[in-house]
């Protein structure tokens, strides 16, 4: 009889442990099927769309099919390549100051700095930097749109420096004192040449970050139909392209913005693909 | 070059990013000024935005803000904490987990402006139909479908750092547990979970607060109409939305200054989201030291 009990008992705790587990499983599996999904329509879609043209022609006025979207493509390697010499440095000076003064009342400062800035919405960004850099120079600017996308990076890339600095041995450090180097000079030559990967992989994932934003380059950037160089004049971006292009009414221009979209997940994916398998080795 | 220049440099870096963020902050107030002044308080209670008439109250952002994020919330907490639990307890080696933490991570990098584009092409439709069904006014676009994308688009941070906080558990804990006989779900509900609570309810904040400020997709979704929602399938605006679809359009200084003033409100909101949940992260972070 009490065996019987405890039988019983016994078996709605492995029936509860069996729907439980079924519980957790089912919600899985519909994430995952919904991002397989998302990644599908991104991949087939945007592969139809691809073509030479796509690469090294620009957009054709309104209506018309054919062109390409070479002023987004253009644009974005301006944006960003503005973004990165404008965080770049920021975020290895900040990084070395959280490095140098850590535990001090200042340096903790300075990290929540970061991690609010981190926490900034991007479109706020693009209204600030509007203010500060579009209204002064009476233009949107490629310019204005790095420098809203470098405010973005910023953060991210000081914090991950920060961390890669810190995993340094501190004997590196000592080593270079004891023989009398100055402590510049053994940060410079010593520290940041043994977090270079560290420091590179920052790079990437902040460029990866900033890529795909659109929200900080509508008031910025502005987006330009035709391909321009100049980094005082409003340029074109690629998920600029996408979001202008998915309003329009024409078919042959929703087909490129999912080109563009594909076009865009593939870099940001290769940026985090190289990331991943220099951690492994 | 010495090490006082060096120093001096270090902290000059450091002061300029304080006095950027300083910056952000004083140059939202300021100009938001007018707006303020004009409306008042009705500028946050005030339920009528017309540039036309010149008359700036963000209620109807305020709540399509806190609606939509509410939303996505109740759909993604389910989703995210069983996959967490999934990838925390049941698969933590093996290829299942890796093909579980590529797709997480590659979801994560998606830019907003292409879930935008999916929902214009998949959910959109999909919620027209939805209204059809129920009798609604059949836009598609509106509350529900922003709240839906934004809801996939929060699910690899939260699920994620489910996944931290209970990786995090002390396997001494979860050993214990089961050699006193305790079933995989009791060790999860029991032990593993409640252990893990504060982590997993900070990354839901740091998740709402991404939710909050969230705007291409949503603003690509949400149908713009300054209104306050009625119903699910209403067209709506959040904060972040009306910014990115007027700034650009403002005829009026006011009305730029008005834009100015829900950004600052969309800052501090975030902000305040963020304070928290990083505290609380803290707190659950020194709860695995005890």
């Amino acid at each position: 009889m009490e065996n019987n009990a405890f039988k019983s008992r016994h078996q709605i705790r492995a029936q509860k442990d069996r729907f439980f587990k079924l519980a957790v499983m089912i919600p899985s599996g519909i994430v995952v099927a919904l991002l397989i999904l998302i990644l599908a329509q991104v991949v087939i879609k945007g592969a139809r769309a691809l073509n030479m043209d796509f690469f090294f022609k620009q957009q054709k006025p309104f209506g018309e099919t054919g062109g390409g979207i070479v002023q987004a493509i253009v644009g974005t390697m301006m944006l960003l390549g503005t973004a990165i010499v404008a965080a770049l440095p920021f975020s290895l000076l900040a990084s070395l100051y959280l490095y140098e003064h850590r535990g001090s009342k200042r340096a903790k400062m300075l990290a929540t700095t970061i991690n609010t800035l981190q926490g900034i919405p991007s479109i706020v960004i693009g209204v600030v930097i509007y203010s500060w850099i579009v209204v002064p120079l009476r233009s949107f600017s490629a310019l204005a749109g790095g420098t809203a996308l470098a405010i973005v990076m910023l953060p991210l890339m000081t914090s991950m420096i920060h961390a890669s600095l810190e995993m340094v041995p501190p004997s590196y450090l000592e080593a270079a004192l004891a023989l009398g180097v100055p402590r510049w000079r053994a940060i410079i030559d010593i520290i940041l040449p043994a977090s270079a990967s560290g420091i590179l992989e920052a790079t990437s994932l902040g460029v990866a970050r900033a890529a795909g934003e659109t929200a900080p380059l509508i008031f910025t950037a502005f987006g330009n139909p035709f391909l321009s160089l100049s980094l005082k004049g409003p340029v074109s971006a690629l998920p600029l392209v996408i979001y202008e292009y998915i309003k329009s009414p024409y078919d042959d221009w929703h087909q490129k913005a999912w080109g563009a979209a594909l076009l865009l997940v593939l870099f940001v994916l290769i940026l985090n693909m190289l990331i991943g398998s220099r951690k492994k080795h | 070059m010495n090490d006082r220049r060096f120093n001096a440099l270090l902290g000059f870096a450091a002061l300029l990013i304080v006095f950027v963020f300083a910056g952000f902050v004083l140059t939202l107030v300021v100009q938001s000024l007018p707006a303020v002044k004009q409306e008042g308080a009705a500028f946050l209670y005030g339920s009528e935005w017309n540039p036309v008439t010149a008359r700036f109250g963000a209620l109807p952002f305020i709540i399509g803000t806190l609606l939509t994020s509410a939303i996505a919330l109740v759909i993604a907490i389910p989703l995210s904490l069983s996959a967490g639990i999934v990838m925390g307890e049941y698969v933590r080696s093996g290829w299942l987990r890796s093909l579980l933490n590529t797709l997480i991570n590659v979801l994560a990098s998606i830019p907003s402006v292409v879930f935008g584009l999916w929902g214009i092409e998949v959910v959109i439709p999909l919620v027209r139909n939805l209204a059809v069904l129920f009798g609604a006014p059949p836009y598609g676009a509106g509350i529900l479908a922003a709240s839906l994308v934004l809801a996939i688009m929060i699910i690899p941070y939260m699920s994620s750092m489910t996944r931290e906080a209970l990786m995090n558990v002390p396997a001494g804990l979860r050993e214990g547990a089961f050699a006193l006989g305790l079933t995989k779900q009791e060790v999860v509900t029991g032990i593993a979970l409640p252990f893990a609570r504060q982590s997993i309810f900070a990354g839901i904040l740091l998740s709402l607060g991404r939710a909050l400020g969230e705007t291409m997709a949503v603003t690509m979704l949400i149908g713009n109409a300054t209104r306050i929602p009625d119903s699910l399938f209403s067209l709506g605006n959040t904060l972040a939305s009306v910014i990115a679809s007027q700034f650009n359009e403002a005829a009026s200084d006011v009305h730029r200054s008005a834009m100015m003033g829900l950004a600052l409100m969309l800052l501090l909101i975030t902000m305040i989201a963020g304070w928290f949940g990083r505290t609380l992260m803290r707190k659950g972070a020194s709860a695995y030291g005890k």
